[in-house]
């Protein structure tokens, strides 16, 4: 049997007396594209940060192609190959686009901890960074601020810093939130070309283009698995329809 | 607090800050090379005091700046490593050389150790602690009179003759400290431009993407702590020669409070704002202070004005002001 890219067991966060994740157990394959989706409130993204590190749950455990990570550090998940995008846009907005990507890059190096030599001659990350911005046709705005270019192309910018890192496992936080039809389309032809070495798991509310990305999906409410699956069923099952499609 | 940085966005205003920036670093080389030469003993004593201020402020920059933590106990380790070096050379009875060894070895110790209680904490939290920690060693100099002579202070210390050359005269101290002054702006500017200062940076913009990215970002914070506890050491090594002596108030708020001062005032996140900040303070304390007897006033106003005018600081906001005349974008 395979080994799953991403193991959830038993996962419980409690916030105060609030759960906010109950009872979670999930299983993704490598190469997958799973689809999280769930009303506002239903502890999606809280079950990203679980994964990611940035809180740790109230008891269950996670596991990276078999290795539990449950109390590792973020920085240290990322060391395995994980990598994400955020919700809210996250990146450095006075700094240029190649130097955005080339943090990402620069995470997994031994080179962070070079206090000498500076970081414009690592002339190998430049070209990289500018490859992986070409992949995002952003590639003739290497050299302009995070905070000169659009909000669409910010969107893009954040999937191309995690991208950067040839992750194992991408989650993607909501990466269409907030864009225009045109720049959806956009964004999904970028997510459907993510090579598939990397497994992806998403998040997004946009059922009409997350659908077509995804193979199976996970239905959340009130922090529960309320059904799991390959996609069409899911979609076909009566739950789902209740919880979260309406009529 | 957040504190802004200045990165040029187009290449155009690019060359010219730097332009501006050649310019700045030609007109201070010129001033410090020729200065001892064309005046008196008094202001040659004051530019040393400058160049010991700058590489405190400098050191300071290095948290505050560039890693997003405003530390109010900074004094901590310009005091310590000034004791320290007072203490083993006039009671220890060692040598120059060892009192200094010793001096910086333990400074970088005791910062290790305070950036582990003080990182534990980001933002108003760490300023607190860090002025805590300052605070309690000010009190330890205060009170334990048997190894610091409490109110009276430790006495005696003597400048040190390396290779021979008497420190005693004016002139001659000013070149041992713009010697040192030179080396530590260079080694600091490395620092800062280095991959690990890109890094550093990223931790005080977005540190939650930086950890998400592979960064170790307490690490990255501790190592700056501690590497900026070291060059507070040596501005308080210079500190203790240039007085000969050394009293609890080099410990106290006030000691932070001005280099924090010099920070912010001259532009934070940048080389030459703690420097031009630091010029300012020495200059407002020691030559105003004769014509006005309420210097702390006069101090208030000055900071009050740049606040208003120019609040990311004098540098960025000359840098600013330049770019307008020449017609520049922003």
């Amino acid at each position: 049997m395979t080994v799953p890219a991403l193991e959830i067991i038993n996962l419980n966060k409690n916030f105060g007396g609030l759960p906010a994740t109950q009872n979670v157990s999930l299983s993704v394959l490598p190469g997958e594209r799973r689809l999280i989706i769930g009303p506002n409130g239903a502890g999606k993204t809280t079950l990203f940060n679980q994964i990611t590190g940035d809180f740790f749950p109230t008891s269950g455990t996670i596991k990276l192609f078999g290795q539990e990570v449950t109390r590792l550090k973020p920085h240290q998940r990322a060391h395995l190959g994980l990598s994400r995008t955020y919700q809210i846009i996250t990146l450095f907005n006075k700094d240029t686009l190649q130097h955005n990507i080339t943090l990402g890059l620069l995470g997994l190096q031994k080179a962070r901890w070079n206090m000498l030599r500076p970081l414009a001659t690592y002339g190998d990350m430049r070209t990289e960074a500018i490859r992986v911005l070409g992949l995002v046709n952003l590639d003739h705005l290497a050299d302009r601020p995070v905070s000169d270019i659009s909000y669409g192309e910010k969107r893009r910018v954040e999937i191309a810093m995690a991208m950067a890192q040839r992750p194992k496992v991408l989650l993607l936080d909501e990466p269409l939130a907030g864009l225009s039809s045109g720049e959806r389309t956009n964004v999904k032809q970028l997510v459907a070309a993510i090579p598939r070495e990397t497994t992806v798991v998403m998040i997004e509310h946009d059922m009409d283009t997350a659908l077509d990305l995804a193979e199976t999906v996970t239905l959340l409410h009130y922090g529960k698995v309320i059904v799991d699956g390959a996609r069409d069923a899911v979609i076909a099952d009566e739950k789902t329809r209740e919880v979260y499609l309406g009529h | 607090m957040t504190i802004e940085t200045t990165s040029s966005a187009t290449p155009a205003v690019e060359a010219k800050s730097s332009t501006l920036r050649i310019a700045f670093y030609a007109v201070m080389g010129v001033v410090l090379l020729v200065l001892p030469m064309f005046s008196g003993d008094f202001y040659i004593n004051l530019a040393s005091q400058i160049l010991i201020a700058a590489i405190f402020a400098l050191s300071l920059n290095l948290l505050v700046g560039y890693g997003g933590l405003s530390s109010l106990g900074h004094a901590s380790f310009l005091g310590l490593a000034a004791y320290f070096a007072a203490w083993f050379f006039t009671r220890g009875g060692v040598d120059h050389v060892s009192a200094a060894v010793i001096a910086i070895l333990a400074t970088s110790v005791v910062a290790g150790l305070f950036g582990l209680i003080s990182l534990r904490a980001s933002g108003l939290g760490f300023l607190m602690i860090t002025l805590a920690l300052s605070q309690v060693l000010w009190g330890v100099a205060f009170r334990w009179a048997a190894v610091t002579n409490g109110d009276n202070g430790l006495s005696g210390m003597t400048r040190p003759m390396p290779f021979g050359i008497d420190l005693n005269g004016a002139a001659n101290f000013y070149w041992f400290a713009l010697i040192i002054f030179g080396v530590s702006f260079i080694l600091m500017a490395i620092f800062t431009e280095s991959a690990f200062g890109s890094a550093l940076r990223g931790t005080r913009d977005q540190p939650r993407r930086m950890a998400a990215l592979g960064f170790d970002v307490w690490m990255i914070r501790w190592i700056t702590f501690v590497y900026a506890g070291f060059w507070g050491g040596v501005s308080g090594l210079l500190y203790v020669y240039y007085h000969k002596y050394i009293h609890p108030t080099s410990l106290s708020i006030t000691t932070s409070a001005e280099g924090l001062l010099s920070v912010i005032a001259g532009g934070s996140g940048t080389l030459g704002g703690p420097v031009v900040g630091s010029i300012l303070v020495v200059m407002l304390k020691n030559y105003a202070s004769a014509y006005i007897e309420r210097w702390n006033m006069l101090l208030g106003f000055v900071f009050l004005f740049i606040v208003l005018v120019m609040p990311e600081g004098l540098v960025p906001g000359t840098k600013r002001l330049f770019n307008r005349f020449k017609g520049g974008a922003k």
